[in-house]
C-alpha cells in the first residue's frame, strides 16, 4: 500500500528529521518575529490617534512598512529576503537562512496581530490607571499587556499556525521540514503518498499547537473564574 | 480647594466645533461632599475629567491648593494625580489583577514597596469590608463589590480629593446606598473632599453639602442641596427634583392648594393638626418630601372641600402655623 520510498524515509529517520524541523523551524521563527512583532504592535497601538501617547506622523510611516511588506507574497519575499538572510546568518541556504526569510514576513503579521490584541483592552481601565498618574510605560507593562495577555496568546497560537504554514513554503527554496519531503519526494518522484503522509503530519501538529494554545490561553485568563 | 475659573472646553467633531462646557466657575472646599448633577450630555463627565485633566480644557484654570493644573508639564500633572483619587461607573478593575494586586496598583505606579503596599492595601480592604476577597477575581464578584474595591484602590495613595463618576449608577438602590454611605464614611474619617458626578437627584440627597446643576454646558444654579432642593430656580434643576409633579392630572372639583415645607420641624405632624384643628377633610393629591437633619423639604397637593368657608378656614389655619402656600388652577 506504501511505497517504498516512503519505507525509505521512514528507516532512513528522513521524515522524523522533517517533521522536527517543521517543529522547530516554526517555533524559532515565531519566537523572533514576536522579538520584533510585539513591540512593533506595542508602537502601532500606543502612538494612534486614540492611543496613550498619539504621534500620528510617527504611527503613518510605521503602519505603512507594516502594510508593505504584509501585501507582498510569502514566496516572492522569501526569494528577496535571501540576500537579507546571508548577511544575517552567512547562507542562504538550508533552515537557518529560512528562518531569517521566515521572520522578516512574519514580523510585520505578529505587529497587526498585538496592534489587534491590545485595541481589545478596555479603554476605561486605561483611562484609570491615567487618573492614577501613570506613566505611558506604566500603562503599556502594567496595563496593556497584562489585560490583553489572553487574546494575545490565542493569536500567538494563531501566528503560529501562519508561520508553521509558510514554513512548508520555505522548502521549495532549500529550507528543510515536512513541506521539502513533500515536494522533494513526493510530488517531483510522483509518489503521492508521500503528499498525503506529509500533509497528515502538518495537520497533526496544527491540531495539537491550536489545542495546547487555546488551553493554556483559556487558563490563563482570570476573567474565565 | 478646588477653583475653577473661566472654563470652557469645546470639542473638535467631523461635524465641526462642540462646545461642551461653558464658562464654568465653581470653588469646591476642602472636606465638603460637593455634587454635579445634571442630564447626561450636559457636560457632568467632561467637567470632572478637567479637573485632573484627562481632558484638557480649552481655555480657563483649575487651581487645586494653590497649583493650575492646566499649567503643569506633564512629569508635574502625573505626580499631582496622585492627590486625586477617581472612581468610575464601570469600576474599571484591572481583571487579570486580583482584588488585593488591584488596590496595590497605584501604590506600584507610585514606587511605594511591595510589601507596605500589600499592608496598605489590606486596610484599605477592611474599612471597605472586603479583606476576605482579596485573593478573588473581579470576574467573581459583584457590582457593588467591585465599587468597593474601587473605592479601596482610589483611596490608597491617600488623596485629598475622591472624583466619582456616576460611581452608583450601574448599581440597584440598596447597592447604591451601601456606597453612598462608605463614602460618607471615608469623607468623615479621612477629610477627603468628595466630588460626586450623578444624574440622580437621590445621590445628591444622600451625601453631597453643595450641588452645581449642569444644563447644557452651562452651570444654571449652585447651592447648598438644601436650598436648591427645597426652591429650584432652573427649569432643569425643577424637573430633576420635582421629577413627577408636572402633568398631573385634575381629578375633581374643589381648590387645590400647593403647601411647601421650607424647613419645618419633621416631628410636627402638619397635616393630621390642619384636619383635626379645621375639621374638615383634605385630599393629598400628590407629596414629595424629603427630611434632611430633622428638617422637612418639598411640598405637597392638596384638594380642600368644595365648600368656599371650609377652604378659607384650611388657609386661614395654614397662615396661622406659618406654612407657605400657593393656589393651584
Amino acid at each position: 500500500m506504501f511505497s517504498e520510498m516512503l519505507r525509505r524515509l521512514w528507516e532512513n529517520g528522513i521524515l522524523q528529521l522533517g517533521i522536527w524541523e517543521t517543529i522547530y523551524m516554526t517555533f524559532i521563527s515565531t519566537a523572533f518575529a514576536y522579538a520584533i512583532g510585539l513591540p512593533l504592535g506595542v508602537l502601532l497601538e500606543v502612538t494612534d490617534k486614540d492611543g496613550i501617547a498619539p504621534k500620528p506622523g510617527l504611527n503613518k510611516v510605521v503602519g505603512i512598512i507594516v502594510n508593505a511588506f504584509r501585501s507582498i507574497p510569502f514566496l516572492i519575499l522569501m526569494v528577496a529576503m535571501l540576500p537579507t538572510a546571508k548577511f544575517i546568518v552567512g547562507t542562504s541556504l538550508g533552515n537557518k537562512a529560512m528562518i531569517v526569510t521566515l521572520v522578516i514576513a512574519a514580523a510585520p503579521y505578529v505587529a497587526r496581530m498585538v496592534e489587534s490584541s491590545l485595541k481589545e483592552v478596555d479603554r476605561g481601565v486605561i483611562e484609570a490607571a491615567q487618573s492614577m498618574g501613570a506613566t505611558v510605560m506604566d500603562i503599556i507593562w502594567k496595563v496593556l499587556l497584562p489585560e490583553a495577555k489572553p487574546s494575545l496568546l490565542i493569536n500567538a497560537v494563531i501566528s503560529t499556525v501562519t508561520i508553521l504554514g509558510y514554513s512548508a513554503m520555505a522548502g521549495t527554496i532549500g529550507g528543510g521540514g515536512l513541506g521539502q519531503i513533500a515536494i522533494t519526494y513526493g510530488y517531483q518522484r510522483y509518489n503521492n503518498d508521500i503528499i498525503w503522509v506529509c500533509v497528515i503530519l502538518t495537520i497533526l501538529i496544527v491540531q495539537v499547537i491550536q489545542e495546547v494554545g487555546t488551553k493554556i490561553a483559556h487558563r490563563v485568563d482570570k476573567r474565565n473564574l | 480647594m478646588i477653583e475653577i475659573t473661566g472654563l470652557n472646553k469645546t470639542f473638535q467633531t467631523a461635524n465641526g466645533p462642540l462646545e461642551v462646557l461653558r464658562d464654568i466657575n465653581l470653588t469646591i472646599e476642602d472636606g465638603e461632599i460637593f455634587g454635579i448633577i445634571g442630564l447626561s450630555g450636559a457636560g457632568k463627565s467632561t467637567l470632572v475629567r478637567c479637573i485632573n485633566q484627562l481632558e484638557r480644557p480649552t481655555t480657563g484654570s483649575v487651581v487645586i491648593d494653590g497649583k493650575d493644573m492646566t499649567k503643569l508639564s506633564d512629569r508635574e500633572l502625573l505626580e499631582e494625580r496622585r492627590s486625586i483619587g477617581m472612581i468610575f461607573q464601570s469600576f474599571n478593575l484591572l481583571e487579570q489583577r486580583n482584588v488585593l494586586k488591584n488596590v496595590c496598583f497605584p501604590m506600584e505606579i507610585s514606587g511605594i514597596g511591595k510589601k507596605e503596599a500589600e499592608k496598605r492595601a489590606m486596610e484599605l480592604l477592611d474599612m471597605v469590608k472586603l479583606s476576605d476577597r482579596a485573593k478573588s477575581y473581579p470576574s467573581q464578584l459583584s457590582g457593588g463589590q467591585k465599587q468597593r474595591v474601587a473605592i479601596a484602590r482610589a483611596m490608597a495613595t491617600r488623596p485629598r480629593y475622591l472624583l466619582c463618576d456616576e460611581a452608583t449608577s450601574a448599581l440597584d438602590t440598596a447597592t447604591t446606598q451601601s456606597i453612598l454611605d462608605i463614602l460618607r464614611e471615608i469623607n468623615e474619617k479621612t477629610g477627603v473632599t468628595v466630588i460626586v458626578i450623578t444624574h440622580e437627584m437621590k445621590v445628591i440627597d444622600q451625601i453631597c453639602d453643595r450641588v452645581a446643576v449642569l444644563d447644557r454646558s452651562r452651570i444654571v444654579e449652585i447651592g447648598e442641596v438644601s436650598k436648591v432642593f427645597t426652591n429650584p430656580q432652573s427649569d432643569i434643576a425643577k424637573e430633576l427634583i420635582l421629577p413627577q409633579a408636572k402633568g398631573i392630572d385634575i381629578i375633581d372639583e374643589g381648590e387645590r392648594i400647593r403647601i411647601v415645607f421650607n424647613g419645618e420641624d419633621s416631628s410636627r405632624p402638619v397635616i393630621s393638626n390642619l384636619v383635626l384643628e379645621c375639621r374638615v377633610p383634605v385630599n393629598i393629591l400628590f407629596a414629595d418630601t424629603k427630611v434632611l437633619d430633622g428638617k422637612v423639604y418639598g411640598h405637597m397637593l392638596l384638594q380642600l372641600p368644595d365648600r368656599d368657608r371650609q377652604a378659607e378656614r384650611v388657609r386661614n389655619y395654614l397662615d396661622s402655623i406659618g406654612i407657605d402656600y400657593t393656589r393651584e388652577d
